[in-house]
């Protein structure tokens, strides 16, 4: 095989996936009020962004559910990992059996499964169904990512601890936790991203006292363009980016 | 074990997950395989006596034909998905060392953004007098606009759009994985290219295949807010039916049942993901 | 000789500017045992590749029986390869692995039935054709990935360190087994190694390379007896090195040398010598003779350790100027006392006419045989 055809290939792939973004980004700063025509550089999508009240409420209700949700499934996330990779109890195969048919779940199933649940036991629909809801879809990925590295991990190292003369509670704080604490940080980072960016399962277990943002936007999208989706979409993706970079700092430099 | 970590704490960790997995996962799954044999409720969503109907109506000519569409739409993504990312994976796991790396984060970062703006861009693109006709136009490819949005087609770019990654990510590990001593050891023994390829390369790259298909065609029914935005009233996904049903028929056992097709449909996937794995002797999770 | 089946002339190979391989010559005999002996990066395996055809050369060419091969794709190729970790296609049964070569030749089923359990029984796994790669051993596996090459009835086998993963006893006997499926067969084996054990025990000739040049192409014996320089000398097996000064260099058959003030006769070397010439001596540890410190013969050191080996004891010897000397020595059945004590004083000897000499080298040249060895 040349080299040049399969190098053309993968450029054109990227420019499909990345061209729409760009236009995207490109139009936040479009002055003209129609969408689809350029009007000259403008910032008035973000002024009038920043204007809504309805909107900057929606975007603090989605960042608080997304800190709280990715805060507790780490918690219970990590916690899951560390007795999947040391324990021996009984159901430990159903246990991540169950954990990969969440992760593989089509959303919406997960999502009307939520719903009945909290409709039958009369949890009210809002912030507390939201964050049920979003560390159970968040929960999968960080066992995964803190389970990866526990698996690489020298087995022996606690016992060479033990060793040294580290106490249990010392060892688990100088070795097990310096260890995972990097998985620890992605795995937040990516349930922070997973809850930020949730429309199937929120459009199902969101009630009208805790309006998010996704949802916010899905109003908008349904019909016809509002540019200010450009804007917003805009500091959604350079947010994201941010996060995603510094989640590959992490694990990259805890690589070394 | 137990001088690692308490005993107590042992359980307290296992009571909490098992606790959490069997009252978020288990019993709202159990409900909605109640909630498909009820009967249809307004005021309680379901209610006694269990029967079939819901599934008995899922053949009813009216919505087998939404489910024929959406099965057709997602398997076309999933075929679109396959022959952009089946030569893409290829490629990747062929760029040498840190170049790779950056390609692999660009491939993520969509993961990573929000799917219903990116939604939204490719109606920016695709609409009547959006840039895609307009571009055309200028170059005088075309006399008049064609309409993109809101047809079959749209549905199925936006969820390629949406799902490519899915779909390049497992096959980019199973070519990643493909060791090119067996491609060697098959030109030495007489094979050519398309031997090669049919023989060695397909069934070793089929785990890969068979994980892709199963993250893109699953999601491709479920994705109800991609028809909302470029599909119109008459491209629905089995989501579309199910958020309806749901949200605003109140018809639950009706929703329910479709769902349980998708899980059916899930669970069918992996069992042949796991087979293609043994076959190859890995063991499947 | 017999007959030359592959002959390769001024083969030449680079990646990304180096030279791995620099105008081979090289004729391989049919029906030989040959193996390409060096350490990593030497040029052995990028050798062997070419004569699979999975590398192009950028110069040279590879006939075979007179036919070019140049540029016969590798599937066309009357060679087949063994790899380094074998290389068995895991989704295939043992017994599809075996029968894929002659599938691609579409021969019948019959056919191909017969000749793959002629193939398996021949390496004993004529009960193991349904299992899967990852159900055999590492010693199963090898012999599936020679069955599945010989099946071809290929002209050649080549072997690309196919032994290197086993461990060392069952390393022995595959080692046993391929010796004697070449001699059943009669095919040729090219087997690279960078064992030199291996290569010494196994081969009818070995190829000694380094940097992409050969060293010395030889029997064992030679290679192993009569070292054509220092970098073959210090690669295959353990040797000493003695400074020599030639002092008399005009005496028909044999010459004196100076050896650290002990003057001995040698045979003349087959490099010209001329008075006053420095030049090595050398000598594998079998042998040195270690004698009393009372001897008049030899030059005296103090044993400065001691490894009890089985049927050999090896001791290193600390010269007075310093020379560490390695001798090993078997067990005299008849001296039961026979050891020694760490610091005890001894004089190192030989019997004339086991040693043998080299020319002295560019110091670089030295220098280089030292690390690479």
């Amino acid at each position: 095989m040349s080299r040049w055809l399969p190098r053309a290939y993968l450029t054109l792939v990227y420019l499909l996936l990345y061209v729409p973004i760009g236009i995207l980004v490109l139009f936040s700063f479009n002055d003209s009020r129609s969408g689809y025509t350029w009007g000259g550089l403008s910032l008035r999508w973000y002024q009038s962004l920043f204007n809504n009240n309805a909107m900057v409420e929606a975007m603090w209700n989605s960042l608080w559910l997304a800190l709280s949700a990715a805060t507790v499934s780490t918690v219970i996330g990590a916690l899951t990992a560390l007795a999947l990779h040391r324990y021996r109890f009984r159901g430990k195969k159903m246990l991540n059996g169950m954990l990969f048919v969440v992760m593989m779940s089509p959303e919406i199933v997960l999502a009307i499964s939520l719903l009945a649940l909290f409709l039958l036991v009369g949890i009210q629909l809002g912030y507390v169904s939201l964050l049920l809801a979003h560390v159970t879809f968040c929960l999968p990925f960080v066992v995964i990512t803190v389970m990866a590295r526990l698996s690489g991990f020298d087995e022996r190292l606690p016992e060479a601890a033990r060793d040294l003369g580290a106490s249990d509670f010392t060892m688990t704080r100088t070795v097990l936790i310096p260890v995972i604490m990097p998985a620890l940080l992605a795995g937040w980072l990516l349930g922070f991203t997973l809850s930020l960016d949730d429309v199937v399962v929120s459009t199902f277990v969101s009630g009208p006292s805790y309006e998010i943002l996704p949802l916010r936007i899905y109003s908008m999208v349904r019909v016809g363009l509002k540019p200010e989706v450009n804007a917003l979409g805009t500091l959604l993706l350079v947010f994201s980016l941010v996060m995603l970079m510094l989640s590959q700092w992490i694990l990259s430099r805890s690589k070394r | 074990m137990r001088s690692l970590m308490q005993q107590p704490f042992r359980t307290a960790v296992l009571v909490l997950v098992w606790g959490w997995l069997l009252f978020l996962v288990l019993a709202p799954n159990l409900l909605v395989v109640g909630a498909s044999v009820a009967t249809r409720d307004p005021v309680s969503f379901i209610s006694l006596p269990l029967n079939l109907d819901a599934y008995r109506q899922l053949f009813d000519p009216l919505y087998l034909e939404v489910f024929l569409h959406s099965l057709y739409m997602a398997a076309m993504t999933t075929l679109v998905c396959l022959l952009i990312g089946y030569p893409f994976a290829w490629a990747l796991s062929r760029v040498p060392g840190r170049r790779q790396l950056l390609l692999i984060f660009l491939l993520i970062v969509p993961f990573w953004t929000n799917s219903l703006v990116r939604t939204y861009a490719l109606k920016l693109l695709l609409a009547t007098n959006g840039l895609l006709n307009s571009a055309l136009l200028g170059l005088g490819w075309i006399d008049e606009p064609l309409k993109m949005l809101y047809t079959e087609g749209a549905v199925v770019i936006g969820l390629v759009y949406l799902l490519l990654p899915f779909m390049i990510l497992p096959l980019y590990s199973v070519f990643d994985d493909l060791r090119q001593e067996l491609l060697l050891a098959s030109h030495d023994l007489g094979a050519g290219r398309v031997a090669t390829f049919f023989h060695v390369i397909v069934p070793l790259t089929l785990p890969g295949v068979l994980a892709g298909v199963m993250l893109v065609l699953l999601p491709a029914m479920g994705l109800f807010f991609v028809p909302d935005i470029l599909g119109g009233s008459r491209n629905l996904l089995v989501g579309n039916v199910i958020k309806n049903q749901f949200l605003d028929a109140r018809n639950w056992p009706f929703g329910a049942a479709a769902s349980i097709v998708l899980t059916i449909t899930m669970a069918f996937l992996m069992f042949a993901h796991k087979l293609s794995k043994q076959r190859i002797g890995e063991d499947g999770v | 000789m017999k007959k030359t089946l592959l002959s390769l002339r001024n083969l030449t190979k680079q990646f990304d500017g180096k030279t791995v391989l620099d105008s081979l010559d090289l004729d391989i005999a049919d029906g030989e045992f040959i193996t390409l002996l060096g350490p990593s990066g030497c040029g052995k395996t990028t050798l062997l590749r070419l004569m699979a055809g999975f590398e192009h050369p950028d110069a040279g060419s590879i006939s075979l029986a007179g036919e070019e091969l140049i540029d016969v794709a590798p599937e066309n190729r009357p060679l087949n390869t063994v790899f380094q970790h074998y290389a068995l296609f895991p989704h295939m049964s043992v017994f599809d692995n075996v029968a894929y070569g002659l599938k691609m030749e579409k021969r019948p089923k019959d056919e191909i039935r017969q000749r793959v359990e002629e193939a398996l029984a021949m390496v004993q796994l004529q009960d193991y054709v349904a299992r899967k790669p990852h159900q055999l051993s590492g010693g199963q596996q090898q012999r599936v990935a020679i069955a599945r090459a010989v099946v071809k009835r290929p002209k050649m086998l080549l072997l690309d360190e196919p032994l290197s993963a086993l461990d060392f006893k069952l390393r022995r006997t595959m080692q046993v087994e391929l010796k004697r499926l070449q001699r059943e067969l009669g095919i040729t084996f090219v087997f690279v190694t960078h064992d030199q054990e291996e290569a010494l025990s196994m081969s009818d000739r070995v190829v000694v390379f380094k940097d992409g040049v050969v060293q010395q192409l030889g029997t064992p014996r030679e290679v192993y007896e009569r070292p054509a320089n220092l970098f073959t000398a210090r690669f295959v097996g353990e040797t000493n090195f003695f400074p020599g000064r030639v002092e008399a260099a005009d005496a028909g058959d044999s010459i004196t040398v100076d050896v650290l003030g002990l003057k001995r006769t040698f045979r003349r070397p087959d490099f010209a010598v001329v008075d006053g010439q420095s030049l090595h001596v050398l000598l594998r540890p079998e042998d040195i003779r270690v004698l009393a410190p009372d001897d008049t013969e030899g030059l005296p050191g103090r044993v400065v350790e001691r490894n009890y080996k089985g049927s050999t004891l090896d001791s290193v010897i600390h010269l007075e100027d310093g020379t560490e000397v390695l001798a090993s020595e078997f067990f005299d059945e008849d001296d039961p006392t026979f050891d020694y004590r760490l610091g005890e004083p001894v004089r190192v000897s030989w019997v004339d006419g086991w040693e043998w000499l080299l020319p002295e080298e560019s110091a670089a040249a030295e220098a280089e045989a030292v690390t690479d060895a």
